[in-house]
């Protein structure tokens, strides 16, 4: 039992970090249809920016705020000069994202160097919550909360506001919100800012248990894409769904069969692909 | 208000406006006829921005508007009832309005007014555009242009698929625009219905307006009728006439 809610409290840690990076993914999928590979370069990017500004303030929320500022106009730079210019060519803009990648990897290593390190974090976020034999460190516990207080604001910003309904137009219907009065371009930067900004985030709030390495850019981008592959492209709830069911499954399974953990991982995905293609909450 | 001019436009290597130029004045009902197929939606698209034209000029209220990105063209108070509704499915009835919203100009709809014209909406405000049945959908086609305060409305086929009944509301509601000043262009195939609310009538065919003429003198003109709207000789002429 203690194993089980262990395991658990675990599966939803992975969650949180896997639904804030997840979140930025798929809503830019939604609005632009751009599969981004530097996805996952946004959350190296925030570890790595996070580290250089607590080294020397010592405070996580400075930290945290500098990676989703710089993170975030970068992702608008590369959206409005350089991803716009293929709006019609996906394929276009996937290398360019995969060129970006790269680029990113190089840069990190080239200004950071790649020995691998932690991210510090205040200490009344220390030590471990105890509940009879389960011990869970508070931390986690707060990572989880926080993702959980994100999604939440996502999902009132998306549902019951009104940049939410013109961003659920454009996804429904590009064409027909420009005629509405929409400016689909500027909405599509922010957009995508705004999911760079995230990844970021997401990247300060693992940076502590993850760290920050060369190549955790790549380690990452596959689990971004089997949440947003399994929840459904362009789908917010199948974003918080996906990175429920797949932190669960890749710590169960690296948990109990850890030679078995890439198959665990996409084997649910190929089964959500073969009987819904589009994913459980995505639209065709 | 509206000049077009000899106006091209391409849907990729398809050359679908051949020099179309027509002019709509101020106040009025302007009818764009013709077959299927004649490009008049590609008019409509052509003059709200979404496929630009690759030659020739659309001038509204002075301003050349031809390479104008669509939101823009929406600002300028133009607003579109687009062919096949494209009503937002995942929006509620109210958000689809609300989106569209503008308030430049001080005149105009808003939501309190389109509520109160089209009751219908108002009980169904909370409803997904995807739960609404087809002549829901047309009516909130249209208050969602016009919330948009338009000085200019276009209406591509809003009588197609509706009853009879929704189709004479439709009649009603062009009326009632063009008293309080909306200029309008409406394309149609439904000829009969045109004649019935448009104070000019441009016909169609091939991509270029080939018979430009007043409702009452297309009715009577039945080479054009049949040649280049498929009305059939046999039908009476409408017995409503603009202005009665």
């Amino acid at each position: 039992m203690t194993y089980l809610i262990t395991q658990t409290l675990n599966g939803l840690f992975s969650a949180a970090l896997l639904f804030l990076i997840a979140s930025g993914l798929t809503l830019a999928f939604g609005v632009m249809k751009i599969v981004n590979i530097a996805h996952g370069s946004f959350y190296m990017l925030g570890v790595y920016i996070a580290y250089t500004v607590i080294l020397r303030t010592q405070s996580l929320l400075l930290g945290a705020a500098a990676a989703i500022v710089v993170v975030s106009a970068l992702g608008f730079v590369m959206q409005r000069f350089f991803l716009r210019r293929f709006g019609n060519d996906p394929l276009a803009q996937m290398m360019m994202t995969m060129g970006f990648a790269l680029l990113f990897r190089d840069a990190t290593l080239m200004i950071w160097g790649g020995d691998p390190f932690t991210l510090q974090y205040p200490g009344w976020l220390r030590g471990s919550m105890e509940a009879g034999d389960v011990v869970f460190p508070y931390y986690r516990l707060f990572v989880i909360v926080v993702a959980a207080l994100v999604g939440v604001a996502l999902w009132a910003i998306n549902e019951k506001t009104l940049l939410g309904a013109r961003l659920r137009a454009t996804v429904d219907d590009p064409e027909m919100a420009s005629a509405m009065g929409i400016n689909v371009t500027l909405l599509s930067g922010l957009v995508f800012a705004a999911g760079a900004g995230l990844a970021a985030f997401g990247g300060v709030m693992g940076g502590p248990i993850l760290g920050g390495y060369a190549g955790l850019d790549f380690d990452l981008l596959p689990l971004a894409f089997v949440v947003v592959i399994v929840g459904g492209m362009g789908s917010l709830k199948g974003a918080f769904v996906g990175s429920l069911v797949v932190g669960m499954i890749d710590n169960y399974g690296k948990a109990l069969v850890p030679e078995l953990s890439y198959f665990t991982l996409f084997a649910p995905m190929i089964l959500v692909l073969a009987l819904k293609p589009t994913g459980l909450y995505g639209r065709a | 208000m509206l000049q077009i001019t000899d106006l091209h436009t391409y849907y990729g290597e398809s050359h679908v406006l051949q020099g179309v130029t027509l002019a709509a004045a101020r106040g009025t009902v302007t009818a764009v006829l013709g077959r299927n197929g004649v490009g008049k939606t590609t008019l409509c698209r052509s003059i709200a921005g979404l496929t630009p034209a690759r030659a020739g000029a659309v001038v509204f209220d002075g301003n050349d508007i031809t390479r104008t990105p669509p939101y823009r063209i929406h600002d300028l108070g133009i607003s579109l009832v687009p062919q096949g509704r494209r009503i937002f499915p995942s929006l509620t009835v109210q958000e689809n309005m609300a989106i569209a919203v503008n308030t430049t100009r001080s005149q105009g709809w808003d939501l309190q007014k389109v509520f109160a014209v089209f009751p219908r909406l108002a009980e169904r405000r909370q409803n997904r555009g995807n739960e609404l049945s087809g002549g829901e959908q047309q009516m909130l086609a249209i208050a969602r242009a016009l919330v948009a305060r338009p000085t200019f409305l276009i209406l591509d086929e809003p009588t197609e698929g509706l009853s009879p009944m929704l189709v004479a509301e439709v009649a009603g509601v062009i009326r009632r625009l063009k008293d309080e000043g909306t200029s309008i262009l409406l394309a149609e195939q439904n000829a009969a219905f045109a004649v019935k609310v448009a104070d000019y009538v441009h016909v169609m065919s091939k991509g270029v307006v080939v018979h430009s003429t007043d409702p009452v003198a297309l009715w009577q003109n039945e080479e054009v009728k049949t040649q280049l709207l498929g009305v059939p000789a046999a039908v009476s002429p409408p017995n409503t006439r603009p202005g009665t």
